[in-house]
């Protein structure tokens, strides 16, 4: 441990704190640093292999004797399973396995829920096969319509805990530990800070809505799904996975082999979103499979099943009531959020409104409603989008009442001095002085308006991940770690953090990633990747290098400490015959180079915290007469601690920005109301922004040194899509001079919010 | 998908002759058939692919003029001729779907596609599409459903080009074991009430070879619009299409369709009476698209479509009259 006098902060708003280090790991940067490669725009290591389709990702595995695993579904929202016959599908020609997942007498609890499954030679015949399996269902009542679902008399979705069986593959994430449960209510998880009645007693004015947000799917590009292979008692799995380790220890679990014969590798991956931890039904099936044919099988899932059973965002009706004084300052925030993941829990909203604007009276009510649907799964900053949606608006409707201009509003309450000149940058450039001389168009059916929100997300990042790098005698390094590239670009951050620290061309670099033969790395989720893995990649690099200059220092006669390295030269100060550029230095090494592992140090305690801080603006077109929005433009601007790469990351922002479009527009789930059953489980009704539909997208990364870690590394997955859906809401509600209260912004939607705005006197 | 025999055919008289046998589907783009037979919605044993046949895939202005039905919606949106004269035939092929389908779809497989309808494509849904008993759009999820003749089965008819083809008042030469012969487009369409379980009246083995589309009469103009909520790869919620003469001041012939808000695309006579006779105006189309929705009978979740169809009608006649 030593402390070091430090230079954190901003953009010219820079303070001096001592910094308490961790034993062997190098100081974070220092805001003046001139750096090689980090921060610049460096292309994907992996960029030629994916567009060229020479990357292999984990769905484009093949091997020698695979079968094709497939699984069979429940048709009902609601069912007892009564028997499960699998002696015709075995029967089926190519079939070498065949398994059930729910054992007579269990139920399923929502349609599409996985209840048998078989492994044939073609993946044509596995899926005739599976229509071959009979199943004896007696349904039972169902409710799909969150509203319905909270009556006392409504059917019970889940057993209650008592009665929990095991074997039941939901048993285990129906979640809310200890949260009490009435029907299918369950909750409230309750926050309270201060007196919220005293607050709204303080107020001048007061506003309170009701905003109702659905439910979106993940539909990543690669669908979920694994490859498993047995040799003998050793399994190796090719997963689409956002934590290889995680993978890995549920497989031995869950099969009862010892987590050292488990073998997972994601070499490339098509998105996640948060729905791809652990192995899941589909992966301890295809390794169930393969042990039971003694062949290997490939089991990924189908855009239908996709929709259906991997995960969703849940849906929100949240209630919120605001009080401010008359200058402007929040005196009360109160939320009641009830919210539907299916079969899961989990579908709080309160971050946004708890952790942006600076209120001394909170309070945060929040229930998970179960309904017989698809269970919910973390997704892209679980709760942010439909909290901020809700909270934004609240704002706006505010400074609507105030007379307070909504971007003023929020400058006077926003405790982020980052977030302040984040809003201050993104007003400049989506040029919001003028934004409502902009509304009016040639065509007096158009209607233009402009809008804004922020993001928060957590300075995460954590022990645990560890590397290892490997200097050779050519001067060439090679760094490795078990952390999997969702589509994000960890490959190239990995490189680039260890040419940034041993001072060479990322050419020189070799990077391996994605298997669990390496150090442990972090799963990929909570925007937690390169924070973690920076660190320790630098700490790893920093370490090795040491090792060079103890090699050199032995040969110099002189201390290890007296070697200094700079630029890409070992040297010993004053004295200018020790002095060896890297490649010679490197030579002077032995046969088998040096290596270094080094773990993550713990975050410095004492360091210059805050919540990363995001803004968006949006600019919006509406039809007034059809309700049809077009997004025009939205400005991102986001607090990414120290860039590591400014091509992925505003790459990242970007994605964000497209994902929060779409939600905001088009992206809903839609049950229908009889059966229970999804029907737009595809992506053609399933709504998704397509490339016509992008607005153009400016990102504008505000670098922070904030010295928790040697990195000053925060993710930006996830704070990237919190504000776009509430900023474009609030920009469709200033174009139409009418409240939006509900998500997506469909066409009706609009036409209703013009009709209930009219019927009050008009829009302005 | 179930194993089938795919016969490649080297005419289109034989590739009439075999498809008339039972159980066999005639593919030429292979867009939407591939898509039921994935689906199980349909699963031949035989599967008859035309695309290939040389010489059905010709543009010719005539008058009157000829379009090959194997002509692509990419080809005939992109063709000079068929953009100046049949200006509404060209937006209604480069709006549909996405560039790639559109390399691959024909204008006769865009005419006798099965409709969109959720319950239709999804296999768990004995609708009556599928010769069931039930609607399940009825009272259920029916937000893109249709907005007239909602009482058998209220799915909207999925083609575009059917839309523009009806303003012009197209026909469509077809082959057949039986011979040859025309069928004025008004005649191809078939409502649920006759029969829900298909959109044309073609025969089995039945297969369209030319569409005909008379020449554009001097004065007249044609205008096909379509509301889409997402501009990228998406179905229309309304489409309008209008092909009106004036001259001396006065509407002398109108043709109105409403497309996506029926079972089949939807002449708006109502629309039709007011324009005839009438000086163009502002006003009269919006008397006419007023007219053209009166009798709409939405169901529970799409009477906002009443609204757009009427917009979007009125937008399109007063470009038609402008």
């Amino acid at each position: 441990m030593s402390k070091e006098k430090l230079r954190l902060g901003f953009a010219g708003r820079f303070e001096e704190k001592e910094v308490t280090l961790a034993e062997n790991d190098p100081a974070p940067w220092d805001p003046g640093h001139k750096f090689s490669l980090l921060g610049s725009r460096v292309a994907r290591l992996d960029g030629k292999a994916k567009v060229t389709g020479k990357a292999r990702y984990s769905i484009d595995v093949v091997l020698p004797g695979m079968l094709y695993g497939k699984m069979l579904r429940s048709p009902h929202p609601a069912a007892i399973v009564k028997s499960v016959d699998l002696s015709a599908a075995q029967r089926m020609p190519g079939v070498k396995a065949a398994l059930s997942i729910i054992q007579p007498g269990e139920k399923v609890r929502f349609a599409g829920q996985e209840v048998a499954a078989v492994a044939a030679d073609t993946s044509e015949r596995a899926i005739d096969a599976i229509g071959a399996i009979r199943v004896v269902y007696e349904p039972t009542t169902f409710v799909v319509d969150l509203e319905e679902a909270k009556k006392p008399e409504a059917p019970l979705v889940l057993q209650p805990r008592a009665e929990k069986k095991s074997g039941d593959p939901y048993a285990a994430e129906l979640g809310g530990k200890g949260l009490p449960r009435k029907g299918n209510v369950q909750g409230p998880r309750t926050f309270e800070k201060g007196n919220t009645e005293e607050g709204f007693r303080q107020s001048d004015v007061i506003v309170e809505g009701t905003y109702v947000t659905q439910v979106q799917t993940h539909t990543a590009l690669e669908t979920h799904g694994v490859v498993a292979r047995w040799e003998g008692d050793e399994l190796t799995v090719w997963a689409s996975t956002q934590g290889i380790f995680s993978v890995r220890d549920e497989l031995a679990a869950v099969l009862n082999v010892p987590a050292s014969k488990v073998h997972v590798i994601t070499e490339y991956m098509g998105g996640g979103f948060g729905a791809k931890f652990g192995a899941r039904v589909e992966g301890v099936t295809a390794a169930k499979l393969a042990r039971a044919a003694g062949a290997p099988v490939k089991l990924f899932l189908d855009r239908k099943e996709e929709h259906l059973a991997t995960g969703n965002r849940p849906s929100s009706v949240q209630w919120i009531k605001a009080g401010a004084t008359k200058d402007g300052k929040l005196t009360a925030l109160h939320l009641v959020v009830h919210g539907t993941g299916g079969t899961n829990g989990g579908t709080g909203t309160s971050g946004p409104l708890k952790n942006i604007y600076a209120c001394d009276n909170v309070k945060t009510v929040e229930y998970d409603v179960f309904t017989n649907a698809g269970p919910s799964a973390a997704m892209r900053a679980p709760g942010h989008p439909q909290g901020s949606f809700a909270l934004e608006a609240t704002m706006d409707e505010l400074a609507r009442k105030l007379g307070l201009d909504p971007l003023e509003l929020r400058l006077k309450n926003d405790p982020s001095e980052v977030r302040r000149e984040e809003f201050r940058i993104g007003a400049e450039k989506i040029g919001w002085k003028t934004r409502d001389e902009r509304r009016r168009t040639k065509d007096p059916a158009i209607r233009r308006g402009i809008g804004t929100g922020a993001a928060v997300w957590y300075n995460t990042g954590g022990t645990g991940p560890k590397a290892s790098v490997t200097i050779h005698r050519d001067g060439s390094a090679e760094v490795v770690h078990g952390v999997q590239d969702l589509g994000t670009g960890a490959r190239t951050m990995v490189g680039i953090v260890a040419a940034e620290e041993l001072h060479l061309p990322l050419e020189r670099v070799a990077v391996k990633i994605g298997d669990t033969h390496l150090p442990y790395g972090p799963a990929s989720g909570g925007s937690t990747t390169t924070p973690s893995s920076a660190p320790t990649i630098r700490a790893a690099a920093y370490q090795a290098k040491q090792k060079v200059a103890e090699v050199l220092a032995k040969g110099w006669g002189v201390s290890p400490s007296e070697v200094v390295f700079s630029d890409g030269v070992f040297s010993v100060h004053g004295d200018a015959d020790k002095r060896l550029a890297w490649k010679q230095a490197c030579a002077k090494l032995p046969e088998e180079g040096v290596s270094a592992t080094a773990a993550r140090a713990e975050n410095h305690p004492d360091a210059w915290k805050r919540f990363t801080a995001g803004a968006q603006f949006a600019e919006v077109e509406v039809d007034t007469e059809t309700g049809l929005v077009r997004v025009v433009k939205v400005v991102a601007v986001h607090d990414c601690g120290l860039v590591v790469n400014a091509l992925t990351t505003e790459s990242q922002v970007q994605g964000g920005v497209i994902q929060g479009v779409s939600y905001a527009l088009y992206e809903n789930r839609i049950l229908d109301r009889s059966t229970g059953r999804m029907v737009n489980p595809n992506v053609e009704q399933y709504k998704i922004v397509g490339a016509r539909d992008v607005p153009e997208i400016e990102a504008i990364l505000v670098p922070v040194w904030d010295g928790v870690n040697s990195t000053h590394s925060v993710g930006i997955g996830e704070p990237a899509t919190v504000p776009t859906a509430g900023a474009i809401a609030n920009a469709v509600s200033h174009a139409i001079g009418a409240r939006i209260r509900r998500l997506p912004i469909t066409p009706e939607a609009v036409l209703e919010a013009l009709e209930e705005a009219g019927s009050k006197g008009g829009v302005a | 998908m179930k194993p089938f025999v795919l016969l490649p055919a080297r005419t289109l008289s034989e590739a009439a002759r075999e498809a008339a046998r039972p159980n066999t589907a005639l593919k030429a783009g292979g867009v939407d058939l591939l898509d039921r037979m994935k689906e199980g919605l349909d699963s031949p044993e035989r599967v008859v692919s035309i695309s290939h046949i040389p010489g059905h895939d010709r543009i010719e202005l005539g008058p009157p003029a000829r379009i090959g039905a194997l002509s692509t919606l990419a080809r005939i949106s992109s063709h000079p001729d068929v953009k100046r004269v049949y200006p509404a035939l060209a937006a209604a092929a480069e709006g549909a779907a996405t560039p790639q389908i559109r390399n691959m779809a024909t204008l006769g497989g865009n005419l006798c596609q099965r409709p969109r309808c959720w319950y239709y494509r999804l296999a768990e849904f004995d609708c009556r599409k599928k010769g069931g008993r039930e609607c399940f759009a009825l009272e259920g999820e029916n937000r893109f459903h249709a907005i007239f003749e909602t009482d058998v089965c209220c799915c909207v008819h999925p083609s575009a080009t059917a839309v523009a083809l009806l303003a012009y008042g197209g026909r469509l030469e077809t082959v057949s074991p039986k011979g040859k012969r025309t069928i004025p487009i008004e005649d191809f369409f078939v409502r649920p009430t006759k029969d829900p379980t298909r959109e044309h009246s073609l025969q089995p083995g039945e297969i369209i070879e030319t569409v005909v589309i008379p020449a554009p009469v001097e004065g007249s103009r044609s205008v096909y619009t379509k509301l889409k909520e997402k501009e990228s790869f998406d179905w229309p919620l309304v489409e309008a299409c209008v092909n009106l003469t004036v001259s001396g001041g006065a509407v002398r012939d109108a043709r109105v369709i409403l497309g996506s808000v029926a079972p089949i695309p939807r002449r708006a006579k109502e629309a039709e009476a007011i324009l005839i006779g009438a000086k163009p105006s502002a006003a009269v189309a919006a008397k006419a698209a007023e007219a053209a929705v009166s009798s709409a009978t939405p169901l529970s979740q799409n009477a906002f479509k009443v609204r757009l169809a009427r917009v979007v009608l009125e937008r399109t006649l007063r470009e038609a009259m402008a």
